[in-house]
């Protein structure tokens, strides 16, 4: 198969980048996307040119490195899949594939297709988690869970922090991500007496790092690449509004 | 200097015990002065990083990834190992460390194991309180599944997704404490050497990978949560950037490396299907619980199916070899990874391997779907059988799935001593970058538990033996000359790496270190391509220098930089691997030497001569290392020939 790649080029956060084309020949059709883009810098390495920087780890669809926007779309034409999960079977042969960060004001680009998403640790930080001291457990089996509970809150755990709900959204928003970590411990026994500060710290912490607002396009949802369901919004609007009122 | 393990005297039992009630301890506003480095942010690192400053140490972390939470723990799927016996099915702590030990090929110590069978129950307690949604029965009460080497099923598990949930239970703990302010956290930094000063660890030199800037970190202790190894052979489950360089350099600063020739294959992975791949996808081993492993019993049906004239399906049941069940029937499908891999390659080799290539053996859930039904197959291995269709192109529900054995885990690593501290003072390595629990061959859902293990249960009582002896010890200035001195060779070698200016692409020396590695120091060694890969490697390294081609700068972003540095390192561990392996005459575990064999071609060790740990000690680049020897000594354990018969 041949492509003609366009590729957003930038050198640092504050150069100015551009799309810049490259014509790749013989690739395989089982390849992946990833692999695509190791020839051509292999390529670009030995006619002494710098390859393309982007980000990328696992190479199997869960540790959320990857963030290419691919032909308008995060990680691409494929649902429910990461870019490294991409081949080149999903493309025709001749076609011209655009290549671009994921692009935000939240997300600033390092450089080429790497992007700085440390605003989502950053939320994390700021109420993600049940504040459990190592040793301060109780046995396991002390706290049982009710099956449907347990694998809804499995659903919303499932996100791999990529961002890609970030690029989908006209508005930059970060509400699929904040609201599947809220979700997975609102649904949680283990999650309760941190509820109400979880959500208002992660929210406050989210619109401090420059996010937009959710405005229901479902966009996020559509390219998630783990499937995680608008209905974790919903679920967040309803967590904040009842921590906004309560009395304590 | 001679290897002391420091495992503490009494009964196997009570060690731990015992230990922790006489292991000196620091008080809380001594802990508030002491700074602890923590590299790597897997389930090791990280764990250890929240679980010390919740103890109230200073601590910093790295991380070469972009956010502490992509550490490859991320990617382990199907589960942890803990002798709670939730199934009342006889499982036990002893029966935990037994398999253990049993699994490792009796290559491994028996007091760490047991220390890791005894604190597997609380890590699962932990897990569950911070919230890791682990699968559950109807009664809401935990879930368990069997794994590979054990009879019991003691296997706890999140979906496909164990690791990813488990990390990111440890990672939210760590953000926790990042949040309060105890833990600093540099991301995207990757620690380029060691800083020894007056024999002690005091610091290390970590790369901004972003900026390129080289930044000196002062520690009190140095602790190495830096994963394994296996990029050495380029293909492996391993994620793009795991390397060994942090662990390469704290070897090359006095640090032993220890067994480096154990490695794990493992027999369930994704084929190779062409020269441009990059990297190799595990299937959880957790399929083997209802999958059957066969290929033809004729060589002539293989090649029938290999040139496409026939399906499997084709191949009638009388007509199928289900070797592992023929061979191991009384843990069939679930014989641990490194007979498992064997035998695959044993029928590969036999010329009954399937697939276009003929390096393949079939992974078949037709019986299973017949007996379960198809929804109870997807709602256990639905994203794995996702996963599998994604790559392959080809529907698992309706064909057998193609496997082969890739290289995914390496036992062998730094050494350490009971308190998980390397020969270097200070220094210490957790989690897949040490040596210590898993023998010659490690049972599956076995690392996850000993990451959290040294992470959560272990580092945070032993690192007070060492610590208390330096509450009086100043923060030491980074202008110190072992500081300047280390950053200097850093930065030397990288402009080093960038003038050389040749031919040949990082990946290219890479690969060709890879296929050196994996047809002479893989499934199976023999001293000769042992030999022959010793001067083949030197050959590649010498090569490498005077013509790799590097592009960029040392003062940007520069993953190509980052990858020629790693690749560097790799090519010098690989001559040790090989060194290794053709030290130890014997077969053990993932270390299969062809010389050393059974009849009926099981491996043979030989316990007198070789019941021991071989700790490389680094002498420069020419010369050769020295071996010191960590007897194992087994006094409740009887050394028996491992059968899964």
């Amino acid at each position: 198969m041949n492509f003609k790649l366009r590729i957003w080029r930038q050198a640092d956060s504050k150069s100015n980048g551009k799309l810049v084309e490259y014509s790749i020949s013989d690739v395989n059709p089982d390849m992946s996307f990833l692999e695509m883009m190791d020839v051509l810098n292999d390529r670009l390495v030995k006619e002494g040119q710098e390859p393309v920087a982007f980000d990328h780890d696992c190479r199997e669809g869960i540790c959320g490195m990857c963030s290419m926007y691919i032909n308008g779309r995060a990680h691409g034409p494929m649902k429910l899949s990461t870019t490294c999960q991409l081949y080149m079977r999903n493309f025709e042969d001749g076609e011209t594939i655009t290549i671009e960060p994921f692009r935000s004001a939240a997300f600033p680009v390092i450089k080429d297709l790497s992007v700085d998403r440390t605003a989502f640790d950053r939320i994390i930080a700021a109420g993600g988690y049940v504040g459990v001291s190592t040793g301060q457990a109780q046995d396991a089996n002390a706290i049982p869970i009710e099956k449907h509970h347990a694998d809804m809150a499995m659903d919303a755990a499932a996100c791999i922090g990529c961002g890609a709900c970030v690029a989908a959204c006209k508005n930059s928003s970060a509400m699929l991500f904040v609201s599947a970590k809220v979700s997975h411990l609102a649904l949680l026994p283990q999650g309760q007496a941190e509820r109400k500060t979880r959500v208002l710290n992660m929210v406050e912490q989210m619109d401090e790092e420059g996010f937009g607002s959710c405005t229901n396009t479902y966009a996020c949802e559509a390219e998630c690449p783990k499937g995680i369901s608008v209905t974790n919004i919903a679920r967040l609007n309803r967590e904040y509004i009842k921590a906004s009122f309560s009395g304590d | 200097m001679a290897l002391d393990s420091k495992i503490p005297a009494g009964p196997l039992a009570d060690k731990w015990t015992n230990y922790k009630n006489k292991v000196k301890l620091v008080n809380p506003a001594n802990k508030r002065k002491l700074e602890i480095i923590v590299v790597g942010t897997g389930l090791a690192g990280a764990s250890a990083a929240a679980t010390l400053a919740e103890l109230g140490y200073k601590v910093k972390s790295f991380c070469f990834q972009d956010s502490p939470r992509r550490a490859h723990s991320i990617a382990a799927q199907g589960g942890i190992n803990a002798a709670k016996n939730y199934k009342n099915d006889g499982d036990s702590v002893y029966r935990l460390f037994y398999d253990t030990v049993k699994g490792g090929d009796f290559r491994s110590r028996e007091a760490n194991v047991h220390r890791l069978a005894e604190v597997s129950v609380n890590i699962i307690d932990q897990c569950v309180a911070q919230g890791v949604p682990f699968a559950r029965e109807y009664g809401g009460l935990l879930d368990n599944r069997s794994f590979g080497g054990a009879q019991v099923s003691r296997t706890f598990y999140a979906r496909g997704q164990t690791g990813q949930q488990l990390l990111l239970g440890a990672y939210q703990a760590l953000e926790r404490q990042i949040g309060l302010g105890n833990v600093k956290q540099y991301s995207r930094h990757e620690m380029l050497d060691l800083v020894v000063i007056d024999g002690k660890a005091r610091g290390i030199i970590a790369r901004d990978l972003v900026t390129g800037e080289l930044e000196r970190h002062f520690g009190h202790a140095v602790l190495l949560c830096t994963g394994g190894y296996g990029n050495v052979f380029f293909l492996s489950t391993n994620a793009m950037g795991s390397n060994v360089t942090a662990a390469w350099k704290a070897y090359k600063k006095g640090a032993y490396f220890a067994n480096p020739c154990y490695t794990q294959i493992h027999p369930t992975c994704i084929p190779v299907s062409g020269d441009y791949q990059s990297k190799l996808t595990l299937m959880s081993e957790s399929l083997r619980n209802d999958g059957r492993v066969w290929v033809p019993k004729t060589q002539a049906d293989a090649q029938a199916i290999r040139e496409g004239r026939k399906k499997p399906t084709d191949i009638a049941e009388g007509d199928r070899d289900y070797y592992l069940e023929r061979k191991y029937p009384s843990f069939g499908n679930l014989a641990p990874r490194d007979i498992s891999s064997r035998s695959a390659k044993e029928a590969c080799d036999d010329g009954r391997g399937v697939g276009k290539t003929g390096l393949a053996v079939y992974l078949d859930f037709a019986d299973a779907i017949k007996r379960l039904g198809r929804d109870v197959i997807e709602a256990r291995y639905g994203n794995l059988f996702e996963m599998y269709h994604h790559i392959t192109n080809e529907d698992p529900y309706e064909v057998p799935m193609r496997i082969y054995p890739a290289v995914h885990y390496t036992m062998g690593g730094i050494w350490v001593d009971y308190e998980l501290m390397t020969s270097v003072p200070g220094l210490y390595a957790l989690g897949e970058a040490n040596f210590s629990d898993h023998g010659a061959n490690r049972l599956g859902a076995s690392a996850l538990m000993q990451g959290l293990a040294d992470g959560y249960f272990v580092i945070p009582y032993t690192i007070g033996s060492y610590l208390s002896g330096e509450i009086f010890t100043q923060a030491i200035p980074t202008d110190h000359p072992a500081f300047e001195e280390a950053e200097k060779n850093v930065r030397d070698r990288i402009s080093t790496l960038l003038s050389i200016n040749g031919k040949r692409s990082v990946d290219d020396f890479h690969k060709e270190l890879g296929k050196i590695m994996w047809d002479h120091c893989g499934m199976a060694r023999n001293a000769e391509g042992l030999t022959k890969a010793r001067t083949m490697i030197r050959e590649l390294r010498d090569e490498f220098w005077k013509d790799v081609k590097v592009t960029g700068t040392a003062d940007s972003f520069n993953p190509d930089l980052e990858k020629a540095a790693r690749v560097a390192d790799f090519l010098e561990l690989g001559e040790l691997m090989v060194l290794d392996a053709l030290n130890r005459n014997e077969s053990c575990g993932g270390h299969f030497r062809t010389e050393y064999q059974t009849e009926d071609g099981e491996a043979q060790r030989n316990d007198e001569q070789y019941t021991y740990v071989a700790a490389w000690q680094f002498n420069g680049l020419d010369n050769d290392p020295t071996m010191h020897k960590e007897e194992l000594i087994y006094e409740n354990v009887q050394l028996a020939v491992r059968s899964y018969k």
